[in-house]
């Protein structure tokens, strides 16, 4: 594989879970034991209450495509073609930014609400970066 | 705030604008806080507040030698100078300050001494939108449009209409950077940056800066100027990532810091003649027009579609040409500022006669943060 250069993220301690989930294999949300918010990006309280009583959880890696640009300015490090930049909304709640990949990156393929799944882009042996891809079935 | 208890008495900008290779942005700051202190007849020995973002006050102040009693770095994108307006009223009116200046400049166009800008990748944005291609405000604050659109049935016509109807206004205005029309072809037409968006509903990316200079409505009858009160203020944010927007139509900060204005003004909405809403891109105008209560939801494109903002319509809206066409060094609040302050002196190139009330309102960041301003030239 070549090198990753694209830029990549440096986890922190309360969001060690989450990249160390994807490099697995596994999209991890959290959720509070209280309120049972779901919630994203990862930190060790619940933002809709407060407490500290959280848990990390294996989430379903399904969404939706909830809006998106078609990047065509210069970006050598994702190639030389326009490239898709997506916020989806998970199964479970939460919005994330990603990339929809295994798709025509146009307009006519990429449609609002279109069921995705999620897909682990490994850049090294660190970090795995969670994309997105059509759902299959 | 109190109403009209305070008033702007100093009001310039740079006295180049555009493309300044030969002025660092230090002095770009200087020169536009010395063209405003000109205009309100004062010197550095009678400024006593000092408000600057991006880069710091204390080097502002320095600079022009200011010894201050209050001193506001509020630093949250584009809008901040609104928040300095709201803060520095606050101050005055609780005396902690006299005379407050307000600085903006950017070397956005040229970079002579301007500070660089880079994320952590140990930034919540380092790490959940940067690995994704996000470079820059076209990568970002364009996002949410489409659910926008998709919601309300809104075409990229309508939003390339936006930009159309801005350099009408613009045509009007020697000092915008951009003044020949356009059509909604041309709009659709320029160069694609990142789908929908074209190049001509983004901003401009210039050199410039802006200063005011604030003070009591009772010290504010004696200055040069027509006094412009601040009638009421607002301010809010939401989040520092597109990404965590609650709702892609809406701004969650514009409707706190709009309704707050409102509230402290005590006005409606058919009381305001006038209108500057930050148009970073051609939807800021649409979703402003929305979340600040002048149109029900969805309808903000048609409402613009329809002529109300332009030239001789009944609610005239970003009169310079905006950031689309008059100028947008990078945190262009400023410079709606200075245009709802021309707009009450009544000395705008494209002046709305008899304009008594006027609206500035603000974004910082990609819908990060938002501060509003209203104005009225009359007094208390
Ligand atoms: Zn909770």
């Amino acid at each position: 594989m070549a090198e990753y250069n694209r830029p990549l993220p440096s986890p922190t301690p309360e969001t060690r879970h989450f990249w160390e989930g994807c490099r697995e294999g596994e999209l991890r949300l959290q959720r509070c034991t209280s309120c049972t918010e779901s919630y994203f990006p990862p930190r060790p309280f619940c933002p809709a209450c407060g407490s500290r009583e959280v848990e990390i959880y294996k989430a379903s890696g399904k969404a939706t495509l909830y809006s998106y640009i078609i990047n065509h300015r210069p970006r050598p490090d994702f190639g030389d073609q326009p490239h898709s930049i997506a916020v989806v909304e998970l199964a479970e709640g939460p919005r994330m930014m990603t990339n929809v990949v295994d798709c025509p990156q146009t307009p006519d393929a990429l449609t609002l609400d279109m069921p995705l799944e999620v897909t682990f882009e490994k850049a090294n042996d660190e970090i795995s970066l969670p994309k997105f891809r059509p759902a299959k079935g | 705030m109190k109403q009209k208890t305070v008033a702007v008495v100093g009001a310039a900008e740079t006295t180049e604008m555009g493309k300044i290779p030969n002025t660092s942005q230090l002095m770009l700051h200087a020169d536009a806080a010395l063209n405003a202190m000109k205009d309100a007849g004062l010197t550095a020995k009678d400024i006593d507040g000092v408000a600057t973002a991006g880069d710091s006050p204390v080097e502002i102040a320095h600079y022009l030698g200011i010894t201050p009693t209050w001193v506001d770095g509020t630093s949250v994108g584009g809008c901040s100078f609104m928040l300095h307006v709201r803060h520095a009223a606050a101050a005055i009116n609780e005396g902690l300050c006299n005379t407050v200046l307000i600085t903006h400049a950017e070397s956005g166009r040229s970079r002579v001494g301007a500070r660089r800008f880079s994320r952590d990748p140990a930034s919540q944005s380092g790490q959940f939108e940067v690995p994704f291609g996000i470079t820059n405000p076209p990568t970002m604050f364009t996002i949410p449009a489409l659910r926008y659109m998709k919601q309300y049935g809104v075409t990229e016509g309508d939003v390339a209409h936006v930009a159309v109807v801005q350099r009408e206004w613009a045509s009007k205005n020697p000092r915008a950077s951009f003044r020949d029309l356009i059509t909604v072809d041309d709009v659709l037409n320029s160069k694609m940056i990142a789908w929908p968006f074209r190049l001509l509903m983004c901003c401009l990316v210039t050199d410039g800066g802006g200063a005011l200079i604030l003070t009591s409505a009772e010290r504010a009858k004696d200055f040069p100027q027509k006094p412009v009160y601040i009638l009421g203020t607002g301010e809010s944010c939401e989040t520092p990532m597109i990404s965590q927007m609650e709702d892609f139509t809406t701004s969650k900060a514009f409707r706190v810091s709009g309704k707050k204005a409102f509230d402290e003004a005590g006005i409606r909405h058919s009381d305001v003649d006038h209108l500057m809403i930050y148009d970073a891109f051609a939807h800021l105008p649409i979703y402003g027009l929305e979340d600040l209560g002048f149109c029900e939801r969805g309808e903000g494109a048609a409402f613009i579609r329809e002529g109300n903002t332009r030239p001789g319509g009944k609610l005239p809206l970003n009169t310079n040409g905006g950031g689309l066409s008059y100028m947008h060094s990078g945190m262009y609040g400023m410079y709606a500022l200075q245009e709802s302050v021309r707009q009450m002196r009544g000395i705008a190139p494209a002046q709305v006669p008899g304009a008594k009330i006027s609206i500035a309102h603000g974004v910082g960041g990609m819908f990060a943060a938002s501060g509003t301003i209203v104005f009225s030239n009359e007094p208390l």
